[in-house]
């Protein structure tokens, strides 16, 4: 029998309406896998077992009481970049280590509001800059599938935690690929909507004009279910859309018949492993079979999307990460002045990535500069969107791998910040277009490692997108599991 | 061309103390990945307007009403050093 806590938010949330278990104990079976796990796939940064337990009682007697909502009772896991009221949140960095927000983030007070249970706080990317998930001030997370190799990142904990069993769900953060490409490595559905649909409010910046906040989920229709929960305008974030509420998971399974699905062809080029190529083209060949008519298309831009991203994002960072300045939160670092004080304390508290990041940012910002990168890298953005744009005219949906690669082993692209960046060059495109995109598993490759097929819709064609991703899911029928996982049951 | 980057003047505007050691790898780091940023000048021409935001808003206002503040007794647990509910820091100015 498959435990409590492998199972979809869909199912556990049919049982606990017909009372077949309770929030009390999916979460115990939540926090015995972690036990189980935890020291191996290091997944968490705070965990908080007497809490969520209080939480998942208040909403047992809820959903008895009938009419819960639907996340009601379902154990959650947050990116430790969610600010949340009362418990520790530090970004992975040094710099913000036993900082107690005094507020909680739009999406998880949306989400405690309907009854969710916080397990704990994700491990990830300080300040969520990186790809593995090695850029952590606290250790790396270990992939379930195979824990000498990297999860992806930078939500590379609540990815990992979703695919071990540690959590139902969780929430991360997309600023390049993000939720995306930490799915994709560890055989999860990772969705990032469109850019302004979840409040940013809470969430600690990285590079606004990009960040959004996405899901990991076992399967397209929590997604779907997750996202109805904290989607929706809030006055707190001046860039929230002012769209409606609405149930994400009606009509998902409305079928594809007729759809138009572009292939992207600069995503099948080099650097693209052939594992991954042909899991992804047979996912395709899935989609046709469905009913879809399947063409190629092209997104030209796509090989500046990374250079323009690598000058937009660090230049965002750089003023966004200017708080940290010891004085009203976080580490402080004495000197004679203030400016010393400051210097010294962002010396001693930020990692070696976030200091390349701030470096080059304040660098494609000063004097002299601006126009030549940061100026330069906003007109590239412009191309980007109407790569999209022209793409859209003739298709629905578009079609890549999530990531060139499966995951690769801890320590092999530390020192090459070049070939580490390159693991985002097929999602940073829908966040400089703010266009939703989301991945879901395809298949395993030779070395038995997940590989995701990552599908692009419109902006605000969240409905599109889910109802084509959950026909594929449906079709690929994707049941691996980590050996971790399967072990365990043994 | 490469890049040459006055690695203590940037750091010194970013307000960042690095070593000798973390200032020599940046400056070959920094060189390299500007080097292939620099690529968006191919393509960026003229008449191709620049986008901040892919989805643009402007003029986004909320209602006019009073909402209670955070307590200040949550935030100020957080910094470093305050005094009589506020944050204290080092000498700003020079004392004559």
């Amino acid at each position: 029998m498959t435990a409590l806590c492998d199972r979809s938010a869909t199912e556990l949330g049919a049982m606990l309406r017909a009372a077949e278990t309770s929030s009390v104990e999916i979460t115990a079976a939540c926090f015995e896998r972690i036990e189980a796990v935890e020291d191996r796939v290091r997944a968490f940064l705070a965990r908080r077992e007497d809490a969520a337990q209080e939480q998942a009682t208040a909403a047992d007697s809820r959903i008895a009481s009938g009419g819960a909502p639907a996340v009601a009772g379902i154990p959650l896991a947050l990116k430790d970049v969610l600010s949340t009221r009362g418990v520790e949140t530090t970004c992975g960095s040094k710099i913000l280590e036993g900082y107690v927000p005094p507020y909680d983030c739009t999406p998880w007070k949306r989400l405690k509001d309907d009854g969710s249970v916080l397990l704990g706080k994700t491990n990830c990317d300080e300040f969520a800059m990186g790809s593995s998930n090695e850029n952590s001030a606290f250790g790396p997370v270990h992939n379930p599938w195979d824990l000498t190799m990297v999860p992806g990142g930078s939500s590379g904990g609540s990815a990992a935690a979703v695919a071990a069993g540690a959590a139902i769900w969780a929430l991360g953060t997309d600023t390049g690929g993000s939720v995306r490409q930490p799915a994709s490595l560890c055989g999860v559905v990772g969705l990032k909507p469109t850019y302004g649909l979840i409040s940013r409010y809470g969430l600690i910046a990285f590079a606004s004009s990009l960040d959004t906040i996405g899901t990991f989920t076992r399967g397209v229709r929590d997604a779907a279910l997750l996202l109805s929960c904290i989607a929706g305008k809030d006055v707190m974030d001046a860039t929230s859309l002012d769209t409606p509420g609405r149930d994400y998971t009606e009509r998902i399974d409305g079928g594809i018949d007729g759809l138009r699905v572009g292939v992207v062809r600069e995503a099948f080029g080099e650097g693209v492993e052939a594992g991954v190529e042909s899991s992804v083209r047979a996912a395709i060949d899935r989609l046709a079979a469905l009913g879809a008519t399947v063409g190629e298309t092209s997104l030209p831009h796509t090989d500046y999307a990374l250079s323009a991203y690598y000058l937009i994002a660090p230049s965002e960072a750089s003023s966004n990460l200017a708080r940290y300045d010891g004085v009203r939160y976080g580490l402080r670092v004495d000197g004679a002045d203030s400016i010393e004080m400051m210097t010294r304390t962002r010396g001693a508290g930020f990692g070696a990535e976030v200091k390349r990041r701030i470096m080059l940012g304040t660098y494609a910002l000063s004097a002299g500069y601006y126009e030549a990168y940061y100026g330069q890298a906003q007109k590239v953005r412009t191309l980007i969107i109407r790569d999209y744009e022209a793409a859209f005219s003739d298709f629905d949906v578009l079609v890549s791998p999530t990531s060139p690669t499966t995951a690769f082993p801890i320590g092999a692209k530390v020192d090459d910040p070049l070939a580490m960046y390159l693991n985002d060059v097929f999602t940073i495109p829908a966040n400089l277009s703010g266009m939703p995109a989301i991945s879901i598993p395809s298949g395993l490759d030779e070395k038995g490692l997940p590989v995701g097929v990552q599908i692009t819709a419109p902006v605000l064609r969240e409905d599109v997108l889910l109802r084509t991703a959950f026909a594929l899911e449906q079709a690929i029928a994707f049941d691996g599991r980590p050996r971790l996982v399967t072990d365990l049951a043994a | 061309m490469p890049v040459e980057i006055d690695i203590d003047h940037v750091a010194r505007l970013a307000r960042l103390e690095l070593s000798d050691e973390e200032k020599g790898r940046l400056r070959t780091q920094l060189a390299v990945i500007l080097d292939n940023a620099a690529k968006v000048g191919e393509v960026a021409t003229e008449d191709v307007p620049p986008t901040a935001y892919a989805i643009p808003r402007s003029n986004v206002l909320r209602p006019d009403e009073l909402t209670p503040s955070l307590p200040v007794e949550e935030v100020l647990a957080n910094a470093p050093e305050v005094e009589d509910d506020r944050f204290k820091v080092p000498r700003i100015v020079e004392v004559e």
